[in-house]
């Protein structure tokens, strides 16, 4: 037997992760035209848009943030400077699991994965000096993320921004929270009505504002494959559909301000197929399944992430090469806003250097390579139209098993979706393990022994937790407590009446300064805690 | 609802009780579940805690069930304060025996930190899953 760590495995395997088979040589035989269709047309196979990235380059967004408001306002502004094109806000477990950074729980964990941002004082701050009329705004927020919108809509208030002008994203996609990320903090179905409930108060106040982000990529990451990625998303999809429209949303209006999120990784025709059936699919279920006329609310605008779990610590600049190919795979498949991956940021948030490096990634890809000048670039070939066509069966063939189990929900509430991933997890390490899921630099062309080399290593200032604290404290002692009160009895009152729209009553409380622990609790107050199914 | 994924034969840690734990508000849960997962076919008898336990809350179940080890997976970056923090409840509930191990995000110069602190071994996400087995076997003896 050769030594995995200096050979490759002598086989290639035929099959993707997915499941789907690649052949060596594929022919027209494989490929049926009248299914391509054109780009901009339903059902949008080859990009929603006719012109490609011609009208309009994807937005170059960073996942960032650290510490408190006041440094990562300043490493918004490095970017920004650096060509980035969007904001995209990493909040810290605190601020996403609804605790204020008071709590114990919350004390080691202050500022450490995203900023710790309590309440709207320090919402002033993060977006001190940014015109939130001209640059969009995304946030991975998920459990909290119906008050960090309120928070947002009323540091725009602040700045004489009409919220009418916002642009950007909340993530706010409970379901896969409960599959995969874990910042779950209420019931399943109270969690549905107050995603409702966000996206129909956002669709009225700020219409450009997209204020949900259904997301494969953490699903993905944890082990599931491309199609499982794709057809847990697009099943919480309809699942947020069936709740809007049973809160009396209209899906003509609704459905154009629903997007969608995903990880690239490194099987490259298989990213590219599956987004390029995703895409399909999405339009097709909305055309079909609900009669959605308007092409804008049959679009599938998705952003990804390049990295993750595809990226590793061992030989950390390899990552440099693995975020090019799937930024390519990205661009190929038609998103709408890409975050490449720092190469260190497998273990590490990263440096300035490594965070400059990954957006000039992009930008040799957008301006260097010329990829992005011909619209689908790669519709018609054989291998990919045949690869894009089974991935949609089997996306389709785990959405059938999913209904089969009894939807969604159940297969959530029940724990099923997470014991099958646990599996996949653990089927994806044994692969990796035993070397047939290569990683160069890892379980091929290591040298035993061979050190973890990180390059430059990022330092938290020791002194967040400490500040943090104390600027809450401030907070605390200058704000007008009895209007605080007032504020948070309006919401539990609104949340203990299903035909009330929470919103308007948590953008009260921001501008009160409630925090998001004191608006949390009074949530848990009426609808109580998710508990969580551990079966293993 | 059980897995079904058999993955090594020998049970090499047959007869030992082993609590693998989440503290902290860290939701990244398939390291621990594959762990979990993998030493349980090596013969342990496993208890996840699930999410969002306080080091208080692990240190309580380790001492109620008479584990010989806890698995702690962190991923958040707050290792070192979590880390001390169980280790500190561990020896205020009379559980000093009991060995910690620590797997994650676990940057290599913050490794000598956590042995000094009194974890046993550290596992990170590029080491084999046979190789952690082996280890545990080890220091379990």
């Amino acid at each position: 037997m050769s030594d995995p760590r200096t050979h490759l495995p002598p086989e290639v395997r035929p099959v993707t992760r997915s499941g789907v088979e690649v052949p060596t040589s594929v022919d027209a035989s494989a490929v049926d035209p009248s299914r391509i269709g054109k780009p901009g047309e339903y059902p949008f196979t080859r990009g929603i848009f006719a012109d490609g990235y011609n009208g309009r380059l994807w937005t170059i967004r960073q996942y960032s943030g650290f510490g408190t408001a006041e440094e990562s306002n300043a490493r918004y502004k490095f970017l920004l400077s650096k060509g980035q094109t969007g904001l995209s806000v990493a909040l810290d477990l605190p601020t996403q699991c609804g605790l204020d950074p008071t709590h114990a729980m919350a004390r080691p964990e202050i500022g450490k994965v995203g900023v710790s941002l309590s309440n709207l004082s320090e919402a002033e701050i993060l977006f001190e000096g940014l015109d939130l009329s001209r640059i969009s705004t995304s946030f991975t927020i998920n459990g909290t993320a119906a008050i960090i919108y309120a928070m947002y809509l009323a540091v725009a208030d602040k700045q004489n921004v009409p919220r009418a002008k916002l642009t950007g994203t909340i993530q706010n996609d409970i379901l896969k929270e409960y599959v995969a990320r874990g910042t779950w903090i209420f019931p399943v179905r109270p969690s549905m009505r107050l995603i409702a409930d966000s996206i129909l108060y956002s669709n009225d106040v700020s219409p450009r504002f997209n204020p949900i982000s259904i997301a494969g990529a953490h699903v993905r990451d944890a082990g599931a494959t491309a199609a499982e990625e794709m057809a847990y998303t697009l099943a919480n999809g309809l699942a947020y559909v069936d709740e809007l429209r049973s809160r009396g949303g209209d899906v003509e209006k609704f459905a154009k301000r629903l997007s969608f999120f995903f990880y690239v990784h490194m099987d490259f025709f298989e990213e590219i197929a599956k987004f390029r059936a995703g895409r399909r699919l999405w339009a097709t279920l909305m055309k079909e399944r609900y009669g959605v006329q308007d092409p804008k609310a049959q679009h599938f605008r998705f952003g990804v992430v390049c990295g993750g779990s595809s990226l590793v610590a061992p030989q950390p600049y390899n990552n440099v090469a693995r975020v090019a190919v799937e930024t390519m795979a990205a661009v190929l498949g038609g998103a709408q806003s890409i975050f490449t991956c720092a190469f260190d940021e497998a273990f590490q948030i990263p440096t300035e250097f490594s965070a400059e490096l990954a957006v000039r990634t992009q930008q040799i890809i957008a301006y260097e390579s010329g990829i992005a000048r011909t619209v689908d670039p790669l519709g018609g070939s054989y291998f990919l139209e045949q690869h894009t066509d089974r991935m949609e069966e089997r996306i389709r063939q785990v959405m059938d098993e999913m209904d089969a189990y009894g939807g969604v929900i159940k297969a959530i509430e029940d724990g099923w979706i997470q014991l099958r991933l646990a599996e996949r997890g653990l089927e994806r390490k044994l692969d990796t393990d035993a070397g047939a899921n290569v990683i160069i630099g890892q379980n091929h062309f290591r040298k035993d022994g061979e050190e973890i080399r990180v390059g430059e290593v990022f330092t938290l200032d020791p002194t967040v937790a400490q500040r943090a604290l104390e600027k809450y404290q401030r907070m605390l002692d200058t704000r007008n407590n009895v209007a605080v009160e007032v504020a948070l009895a309006r919401l539990s009152k609104a949340a203990a009446n299903d035909r009330e729209n929470v919103m308007p009553y948590l953008v009260d409380c921001c501008h009160a300064y409630a925090t998001v622990g004191e608006m949390v609790t009074s949530l848990k107050k009426q609808w109580g805690e998710f508990k969580e199914p551990v079966n293993l | 609802m059980t897995a079904s994924i058999q993955t090594t034969a020998a049970p090499a840690l047959a007869g030992k009780r082993i609590l693998i734990g989440k503290p902290g508000l860290d939701g990244h849960d398939i390291g621990a579940k594959i762990i979990a997962l993998t030493l349980r076919n090596a013969g342990a008898e496993i208890i996840y805690t699930g999410l969002r336990r306080s080091p208080q809350q692990i240190a309580q179940v380790a001492v109620d069930e008479g584990v010989d080890a806890v698995g702690l997976s962190i991923l958040s970056g707050s290792h070192k304060e979590l880390v001390a923090e169980v280790m500190a409840q561990l020896r205020a509930l009379g559980g000093e025996d009991i060995r910690i191990f620590v797997g994650g995000t676990i940057p290599a110069e913050d490794q000598p930190h956590l042995k000094a602190l009194g974890a046993t071994a550290i596992f990170t996400a590029d080491m084999p899953l046979e190789r952690v087995v082996a280890i545990l076997a080890e220091k379990l003896k």
